[in-house]
């Protein structure tokens, strides 16, 4: 493989991804000694963190409710449809006031309430008095809230001079004979140079997958690069079968706009004007649970209720709000429509559809964010130098369905907790054990073999097909029949890639080689996606299936974990969802009927 | 009458024509710049027509369109599509603005597109920002303060405090300002441009921030502020509809105010 210059680097931790848990886990680990390399396919500030909108969820009880991270534990707990871990979820949920604090302490722009205190909004799903009234606990920055917080993050790195290499797409893990990560390849993009990254720790912080969608919220570059990394690791990802739907993509476009418009005020009509979701969810009303909505739109298109000449689409309304506050507290999504669809929020309502949004699932990891696998009867054995944080992750802190405000929650959460498990675990500048070449080669042999692609099949195409199918066959409601069927083009198209072709040569800034390689680990998480669905029994969360309408909590209350071989065969198997708490401050939370 | 010319191998030349396959009415001819490190051509335009019954209404979408159905070689960066990223700044029609968020029906005629001006380019249209991306660090853009919140949480700011760095915070980096400033163009070594400039004043007026002296200090420069000659191109092209012109007029107010 003497065709391609390898350039070694060696440091204490390797961060994959530059989003916001990549970068809260950067900055602890750097601010603690460790020697840390942060390698990231696009500039910091681009990393999808920066769409986030609404807010980040935590019971700093500015708005004098009483709330408490109980309530909240509670309703995260409810909103996972009882396939979240309760240990990892009251960690977050405690976790999440003074991570906040710090946030705000870091220069987070938030807004302020009359006090000078960080503003919260109401949000679906959080409540008080455990379901009781709706609770103003979502802290927000507008509703550019991840703009504020990615761009503090990154001032904060800069600040204690984290080492970054941008435009650098992770190739594979270096996985030793023994199951060891023991670092990342990766490939800068601007020169075509491959380098390898030794670490006591890799951190994958990589993202989520929505772009194996036709229709997703999510960017271009949401392409589960470590999830796939993990799958050729020879490790399992677990509940991908619940892909979140948010109920207010822009109809068309696919843009988001904030579940906070409803939090502020904003409601839902079908073609009647109803506000039909007084029907599905009589307390909770517009602010349910985002799979409870998005199911409830989709039943009122189903039935012919929709909007628009197709009738295929639903309104949101907010020009009964005082423009003021829409021009304080909504501008993104205010210029979001008029940009996207030549609304005038003032004035008429946003045409609206559920659109991808997501991933509940990913790699399972323990709350201090190393990732663990089933190994025979032991459910939660530790991968050795590996962790995985934020979306890329499955902690479980969302299970089958994740409340708003909680993604940003879950990364500097667990970003936070990844530095400091890694402080406590690796020794500053110990020396790292030799490698097989081995190891490396195969790495390379897979870059090479992409790189001199020359079928007949675009990775346009290829792409495209995929993400027709996974639309259509694993969308908001599913059916035997129906995954069934897409299960089997999946697997039709899966062989396509045999016949990718690529038109650049050239070794710097191929965009054409990148997009292939996204596409295929785009294509090993269908794969995972479909099949993980389509063995699951039940309906639960963001998992709707028409076959199986009801919850099963005897057979089905367990995380799916799968397997993907290097043939693209799956192996599934499960783990037990953890129902204890972590401590005794709190009750474990008994499943029941999921109202709103 | 002394004569400028293009050094020969920066002159742009035709390139490849790529028609339309189909009898579609409603077309658009989308001319591109490319240009590849990897040969020892010039730089050439490369003219796509495309079917925009079949295509999405912004730049971004065309130039997504090509690569996945015309030409997969051709490069450029993008990520978010909504405006938020910045990733895919560029010039389109004479103007620097993010492709993602430039309708096509508010161009007249062939759309043109090439990268963010005088930048050094790394292929077609990606340029090479790490020069600004350096000048961003230099003014040292995160909160700097000592004296923790008085009760242990949040550091107060009130809303009319807040309200001071709107307009300010929400820029998204793309540099279409900094990348339209004539000034930059000459002295973008020592002159840090209107981005960073926005960014610099946005830490001078948070209320929470406690360097204020230090980060004029830091500017008080014949080059790194004083460069801005108020041409306000940087204000006419931003598209997120930010005032960089506007923060940099405060800071020389604020020098002159402390002299």
């Amino acid at each position: 493989m003497s065709d391609y210059e390898i350039i070694d680097h060696e440091h204490d931790v390797v961060v994959v991804g530059a989003g916001g848990a990549g970068l809260r886990a950067t900055l602890g680990m750097v601010a603690g000694g460790l020697k840390t390399a942060c390698i990231t396919k696009v500039f910091p500030t681009r990393s999808h963190t920066v769409a986030a909108q609404g807010g980040i969820g935590a019971a700093l009880n500015n708005m004098g409710e009483n709330d408490s991270w109980q309530f909240h534990m509670y309703d995260t707990v409810k909103g996972s449809d009882w396939l979240g871990d309760q240990d990892a979820i009251e960690y977050m949920c405690k976790n999440a006031i003074p991570a906040v604090t710090e946030l705000e302490n870091f220069g987070v722009p938030f807004s302020r309430t009359e006090e000078g205190k960080v503003y919260q909004r109401p949000f679906g799903g959080h409540t008080l008095d455990y379901g009781k009234n709706m609770a103003r606990r979502a802290c927000a920055a507008a509703d550019r809230t991840g703009h504020a917080i990615l761009h503090t993050l990154y001032q904060q790195c800069l600040k204690h001079q984290a080492e970054f290499f941008v435009e650098y797409i992770a190739l594979d893990l270096l996985m030793d004979e023994n199951g060891a990560c023991k670092g990342v390849i990766a490939l800068c993009m601007e020169d075509g140079k491959l380098h390898r990254f030794r670490g006591h720790q890799t951190v994958l912080a990589t993202g989520g997958y929505g772009r194996v969608y036709f229709s997703c919220t999510s960017a271009h570059t949401c392409t589960g690069d470590g999830n796939a990394m993990a799958l050729r690791a020879g490790l399992p990802l677990q509940d991908m079968e619940f892909v979140q739907f948010h109920p207010t993509g822009v109809y068309g476009a696919g843009v988001l706009i904030t579940e906070g418009s409803r939090g502020e005020g904003g409601y839902l009509t079908n073609s009647e004007g109803e506000r039909f979701m007084e029907r599905y969810a009589p307390t909770a009303k517009d602010l349910a649970s985002r799979d409870v909505v998005s199911r409830s739109m989709t039943i009122e298109i189903n039935e012919g209720r929709g909007v628009g000449p197709n009738k295929d689409h639903i309104f949101m309304h907010l020009e009964h709000i005082d423009p003021a506050t829409l021009h304080m507290r909504l501008p993104g999504i205010s210029e979001t429509a008029k940009i996207f669809c030549g609304v005038d929020v003032t004035k008429e309502p946003i045409p609206v559809l559920p659109t991808v949004h997501y991933n509940m699932g990913g790699i399972p990891t323990n709350y201090h964010g190393e990732v663990v696998t089933r190994n025979g009867k032991d459910q939660n054995s530790v991968v050795s130098g590996l962790m995985a944080i934020g979306e890329a992750a499955c902690v479980s802190v969302h299970g089958a369905n994740r409340l708003g405000t909680n993604s940003l929650l879950d990364i500097v959460v667990f970003g936070r907790a990844a530095a400091q498990r890694a402080l406590k675990t690796v020794e500053k500048g110990s020396s790292h054990s030799p490698l097989s070449p081995s190891v490396t080669d195969k790495i390379v042999a897979r870059l090479d073999k992409m790189r001199h692609s020359a079928g007949d099949t675009s990775v346009g195409e290829i792409r495209s097909s995929m993400q027709n199918i996974m639309q259509k066959h694993a969308a908001v409601f599913r059916s035997s029949s129906s995954m069934d069927e897409g299960v089997k083009k999946i697997e039709t198209i899966t062989k396509n890639m045999n016949s990718i072709t690529i038109k650049d040569r050239s070794l710097i800034f191929n965009t054409d080689l990148v997009e292939a390689l996204e596409l295929e680990n785009l294509m090993q998480q269908a794969i995972v996606t479909i099949k993980s669905a389509e063995q699951r029994k039940e309906s639960r969360g963001a998992h709707s299936h028409e076959d199986f309408p009801d919850r099963d909590d005897k057979n089905w209350m367990k995380h799916t974990i799968m397997w993907l071989n290097d043939k693209n065969k799956t192996k599934v198997d499960y783990r037990d969802v953890h129902q204890n708490t972590l401590t005794n401050e709190v009750q474990s939370i008994p499943p029941a009927a999921r109202v709103y | 009458m002394a004569d400028f010319a293009l050094p020969k191998n920066s002159k742009i030349v035709k390139g490849i024509d790529y028609p339309l396959e189909s009898d579609s009415k409603n077309t658009r001819k989308v001319n591109v710049y490319r240009w590849s490190p990897d040969d020892d051509e010039n730089p050439r335009i490369d003219s796509y027509t495309l079917d925009l019954d079949n295509c999405g209404p912004m730049v971004l979408d065309a130039l997504i369109k090509i690569k996945d159905e015309v030409d997969s070689s051709l490069t450029f960066r993008r990520s978010c599509r909504e405006g938020i990223c910045g990733s895919c700044s560029m010039n389109v029609d004479g103007t620097n603005t993010l492709a993602c968020l430039k309708s096509m029906d508010d161009i007249k005629g062939d759309i043109n597109i090439y990268p963010l001006p005088h930048m050094d380019v790394i292929k077609d249209l990606v340029p090479d920002l790490s020069k600004a991306y350096a000048q961003l660090t230099s003014i040292k853009p995160w909160l700097q303060s000592d004296t923790p919140a008085s009760d242990g949480k949040e550091r107060r700011q009130s809303p009319e405090e807040r309200e001071k760095i709107d307009g300010l915070w929400e820029c998204v980096l793309c540099f279409s300002c900094t990348t339209a400033c004539p000034s930059y163009w000459w002295n973008g070594d020592k002159y840090l441009g209107p981005a960073v400039l926005l960014q610099a004043y946005r830490w001078i007026v948070d209320s929470r921030d406690e360097n204020t002296g230090e980060r004029l200090d830091a500017l008080e420069d014949p080059f790194k502020l004083y460069r801005c000659h108020t041409i306000m191109n940087c204000t006419q092209t931003c598209p997120k509809g930010l005032n960089p012109a506007k923060a940099i007029g405060e800071i020389k107010k604020l020098q002159l105010e402390r002299q």
